[in-house]
């Protein structure tokens, strides 16, 4: 039993970025705890101004190198809205299949190599290598098969090559796509594998009713397109996302936090299973039973779980994508449509693996960006994750003072937060 | 070889996507064998635990703020040997465009009208604020580079990063000039190094890995400014755009902001 503690964890380990956890026990009651985001600043919206279209798709995916095909396909999407540039139907499944890629590659980095340490009382990855070896090469397996989709389309995962403005400057061959899905294949056995680790994981007991927001569609399951979605019961079109998601400051913290139709909401994994539960494959929604996911899921720890599940319906619906390119025959060129520049606004939303995701860019008649506006993932989950945090850690105070940071450390893993990529997220000392 | 005897390597991230980071760790396997060779003793993004002491430090970002010129400066007196990762690192990348504004503009842009405290300076790679023993460039890095730079440090070895135009690869590799397809590509003036992965896949190369040594930027503009009186396969980029000097300014900006460069039109010889 704790009465009087000062948990600070100094740049938490094995997240993208870097944050801090501060919690405060005083005579047995929480006082406060809060995750403080210490990332450097980076103004990725001030500095895309005054950069031709063109750079723009080129430099906004380097917000993040974990999601960058996520990045990349937003500012896609925006920069075609506000050109009126329409792609190819072949480049729309390509980008879907992309799209899976990254997801299938970061979920699984996540869930094998930032995870699952916790759940073996490791420090990293490392020690398993000797402990769970099989496990390990799994998931680097699963990752790389992940970012081999990628990089078929796209040249390599991390900022992805060819993907500009009205199409792909080179497509593939039948053949590649062809070898692509015997691998995809053979991948789902170790997914299987994979959902049978996680079936032997006891995954820490938190519910908090909150908000999901993510992307709906009507008939798939939504990464690339959608209309925006809360579980209050709400959709708008995604033209309509200022309406809805306020982005605010709060005075102890350095990141804007969001809020929609309650005074938080959560958005990633969890978010996505639960708002689209029926659009998912059979074989992930049997993972899902297998792995007592059943929705709706108020648990945020079961946000690694929920990657786990759709890493099964991405492995699943890069077959299916693949199947349907190569029913209707691959253009394997450059096949991208010639771009006219024009003043104008455009918004492209994606779920990105963490989470919806907004970009937002005015062009002037040269095509020369002069607004950006980006909101991210990861900073819409900031007040939902100290909400869970504020109500978790009463329920953990009979436990020590080390098992108290651990479990706090685990909660915001399981968000799995991308803070580089935060970049509304500034350090500042408001005086 | 008992495990005390491995050199001990440590991994550190300023100001950037982190995406080099992840690169290593897409070497998947291949990682393994490299840990045959060295203990990994601090990788925040990968490992809880860091230690005090390492002899090879990888570091990847720019430096954006007072703490963090403290911070390289501790890992540079601590570390033998200082590998910089990525073109953040090393020439300041995309970090550096904010440079053009004033860093209390950037943080009116950010926090509007609210008074801010910041230490925040402009942007600068690493390699301008210690002195570094490696440099992997790139943004990403190569990995096959990454391979070879990690074992001239294990053996002790300089590394020479190659400094021919990414034109030298793209030509051994007979790919198609994007110029042709009306592409604004800096291949003739970029470090290769990357086996002209972009041109690869009939994109346009748009500098990431910096400029070659004694790059003829002046005559570079004048290719793009004046391209239909020097060569017929300019046509296509004459027909598709007009860059004008500000266009190319600002393309060169994508990647190479430090330090500044000073572009003119035509006025050298030598295109």
């Amino acid at each position: 039993m704790v009465r009087d503690a000062k948990i600070n964890v100094h740049h938490l380990t094995r997240v993208e970025g870097h944050g801090d956890i501060v919690a405060e026990i005083r005579d047995g009651r929480l006082e406060d705890v809060k995750f403080a985001v210490v990332e450097a600043p980076r103004f990725f919206e001030c500095f895309l101004q005054g950069h031709s279209y063109e750079e723009v798709v080129h430099i906004a995916p380097r917000i993040c190198g974990i999601c960058s095909v996520s990045h990349k396909s937003a500012a896609l999407k925006a920069t075609e809205s506000a050109l009126s540039v329409e792609v190819s139907r072949q480049t729309r499944l390509l980008r879907l299949l992309a799209f899976n890629g990254e997801v299938i590659g970061s979920h699984i980095l996540h869930a094998y190599f930032l995870a699952l340490p916790d759940f073996f009382d490791a420090p990293s990855v490392f020690p398993l290598v000797q402990t769970h070896k099989d496990s390990v090469l799994r998931g680097m397996r699963l990752k790389r098969l992940g970012y081999d989709i990628c990089e078929v389309v796209a040249g390599r995962h991390t900022h992805p090559v060819g993907m500009i403005v009205g199409g792909f400057t080179c497509v593939h061959s039948e053949d590649d796509l062809i070898a692509l899905r015997e691998r995809i294949v053979q991948g789902l056995e170790d997914m299987k594998e994979t959902v049978r680790l996680y079936k032997s994981i006891t995954i820490p007991q938190f519910e908090r009713e909150t908000e999901y927001v993510s992307l709906t569609h009507p008939d798939r399951y939504p990464f690339y397109e959608g209309a925006i979605h809360s579980s209050e019961g709400r959709t708008i079109s995604t033209s309509d996302y200022r309406t809805a998601i306020r982005e605010y400051v709060v005075p102890h913290s350095t990141a804007k936090h969001a809020k929609w139709n309650r005074r938080e909401y959560m958005v990633g994994a969890l978010a996505r299973v639960n708002n689209n539960f029926k659009l998912l494959s059979p074989t992930a929604r049997q993972a899902a039973r297998d792995l007592g996911l059943e929705v709706p899921c108020h648990n945020p720890f079961m946000n690694t779980v929920a990657q786990v599940v759709e890493s099964m319906h991405c492995l699943e619906d890069c077959v299916d994508l693949i199947d349907e390119m190569l029913s209707h025959g691959l253009v394997a060129r450059d096949e991208s449509v010639r771009v006219v520049p024009r003043a104008g606004v455009g918004i492209g939303v994606v779920e990105a693996p963490r989470g919806i995701l907004f970009h937002e860019y005015g062009y002037d008649d040269d095509g020369v960006c002069i607004a950006a506006n980006h909101v991210i993932p990861t900073a819409q989950n900031l007040a939902n994750l100290e909400a869970d945090m504020r109500e978790y850690v009463p329920q953990i105070l009979h436990g020590t003072e080390e098992h108290i940071t651990h479990q706090l450390e685990m909660l915001v893993r399981a968000y799995d937060p991308c803070i580089s990529c935060s970049t509304h997220v500034v350090h500042l000392t408001v005086r | 070889m008992p495990s005390s005897s491995k050199p001990k390597a440590a991994f550190f991230d300023f100001a950037c996507c982190e995406g080099c980071q992840l690169t290593v760790l897409q070497l998947e396997e291949t990682l393994l064998d490299l840990l045959e060779h060295v203990d990994i003793v601090t990788w925040r993004e990968v490992m809880t635990g860091e230690s005090e002491s390492y002899d090879v430090a990888f570091c990847e970002g720019s430096i954006t703020r007072e703490r963090d010129v403290e911070r390289i400066k501790k890992i540079r007196e601590t570390a033998g040997i200082l590998v910089t990762l990525g073109s953040c690192a090393g020439i300041g990348c995309h970090n550096a465009v904010r440079n053009k504004w004033p860093v209390e503009e950037l943080l009116q842009k950010v926090y509007g009208t609210e008074e801010v405290v910041s230490d925040a300076i402009p942007a600068r790679p690493i390699t301008a604020v210690v002195p570094v023993d490696y440099q992997v460039l790139g943004c990403p890095i190569s990995l096959p580079e990454f391979v070879s730079v990690f074992k001239h440090v294990l053996t002790g070895r300089k590394y020479y990063p190659p400094n021919q135009p990414v034109c030298v690869e793209c030509k051994l590799n007979d790919y198609l000039c994007v110029y042709e397809k009306g592409m604004i590509c800096l291949g003739p003036v970029t470090r290769c190094g990357c086996n002209a992965i972009c041109t690869s896949r009939g994109d346009a190369c748009h500098g990431c890995r910096g400029l070659i040594e004694n790059a003829n930027l002046n005559a570079m503009v004048k290719v793009f400014t004046e391209m239909r009186k020097l060569h017929p396969i300019m046509d296509a980029v004459a027909d598709r755009h007009r860059p004008t000097l500000e266009q190319i300014r600002r393309r060169f900006a994508v990647y190479n902001n430090w330090p500044e460069l000073k572009l003119e039109r035509g006025t050298t010889h030598g295109a």
